[in-house]
């Protein structure tokens, strides 16, 4: 999922004074898995940015909704009805969403509430790490299953650098060495010899290096 | 504000400070009629939005009131209220509001001395602390 987390209350509220009347929108999807934007933490956010304004004198009228996907222009226009006199638009999706409502709502300032952070799995209750950074040419078959563009501080394509102690990375004792997990997952699956094989130099572009990616399925494209 | 009394919501699990309550009941105890309780079915149950809600509300104190430690009904109900509960602290400062008045306390059935004399510090320290900015802010 994208895992995202809110931003400080006062940063928010900078977005919303110069503002009367506002919409806040969640999203169903991964904002809401990992608790950052969905209808819950949006029912939050509005008591607390009402009471934070109230505290400062000022009143603000924020309406509520959660959209099925944010990041999707049939639920986006869901939202025409709900516009009528809202001035701004608060967005607690990742950076997809937020961008989708500002392309439809040319009008509206669109602003967003979390941080969007990255492509992350849940270890377990309340914590997600980062799994994959979308590097467009999955490498995962050769490497036990763990990914050593994401999990690897230096981004190693063949072994790990002089850094990995104990099955740490140097940057903090917190941190695995992926080129430690995959080398102990290729032992256990019998799978060493992959560990010999070389990768070559990673070529970036379809990671992002030649500029912004889009995907156009011409069985589907209309 | 002259007279202030405050107004505390307390979030009692049925299976320890709501039946402690009727034991302060039955034992004769007084506690301060500031505090309302609102039964829940365990501390567990309580979500940050009812908290944050009831300071939006007006209340100027809020506490939630679990089993002892190791004795949830629902085995880990406590220890999570116990964890959102400090949650709400961080951001009640936040937005302003000073992170004392909400608490988190455990109790079990029987202690209807804890649970009046709980009720009565409670009390008193949000007496003290006087209204909530929120209930300020209302009254303007």
């Amino acid at each position: 999922m994208i895992t995202a987390e809110r931003k400080p209350l006062e940063e928010l509220i900078e977005y919303i004074k110069p503002f009367k009347r506002i919409l806040l929108l969640g999203c169903n999807e991964c904002v809401t898995v990992c608790a950052a934007g969905g209808r819950k933490e949006v029912g939050l956010l509005a008591s607390g940015l009402q009471m934070a304004m109230l505290k400062n004198g000022s009143n603000i009228d924020i309406r509520q909704h959660t959209l099925e996907r944010q990041c999707d222009p049939e639920y986006v226009e869901e939202l025409v009805p709900m516009l009528d006199g809202a001035e701004a638009i608060m967005s607690m999706a990742c950076g997809c969403g937020v961008q989708q409502l500002a392309m439809r709502f040319k009008d509206k300032p669109v602003f967003p509430a979390v941080n969007t952070k990255f492509m992350g799995a849940s270890e377990r209750q309340g914590v997600w790490a980062e799994r994959c950074q979308g590097c467009g040419n999955c490498l995962l078959g050769m490497t036990g299953g763990i990914c050593p563009i994401a999990r690897c501080a230096k981004q190693l394509m063949n072994g790990p650098c002089g850094g990995s102690t104990g099955g740490h990375c140097e940057i903090s004792e917190e941190v695995d060495c992926a080129w430690q997990l995959i080398w102990d997952r290729l032992k256990a699956l019998g799978q060493t010899d992959m560990y010999l094989e070389n990768i070559p130099a990673k070529d970036w572009r379809p990671g992002g290096g030649s500029g912004p990616r889009k995907i156009i399925r011409e069985d589907l494209a209309e | 504000m002259e007279n202030f009394e405050p107004v505390i919501v307390a979030f009692c699990c049925h299976y320890c400070a709501y039946t402690a309550a009727d034991m302060a009941g039955s034992q004769r105890l007084p506690y301060p009629a500031n505090v309302k309780i609102i039964r829940v079915p365990c501390s567990g149950k309580v979500d940050a939005l009812h908290i944050v809600k009831a300071f939006e509300k007006g209340a100027d104190g809020v506490y939630v009131a679990g089993c002892l430690e190791g004795d949830c009904h629902f085995k880990s109900g406590n220890t999570r209220a116990g964890r959102r509960v400090a949650y709400v602290k961080k951001y009640l400062e936040e937005i302003g509001i000073e992170s004392e008045r909400l608490e988190m306390v455990t109790m079990s059935a029987g202690m209807g001395y804890r649970f009046a004399q709980t009720a009565t510090e409670i009390t008193e320290k949000i007496r003290k602390l006087g209204p909530s900015p929120i209930k300020t802010a209302l009254a303007l």
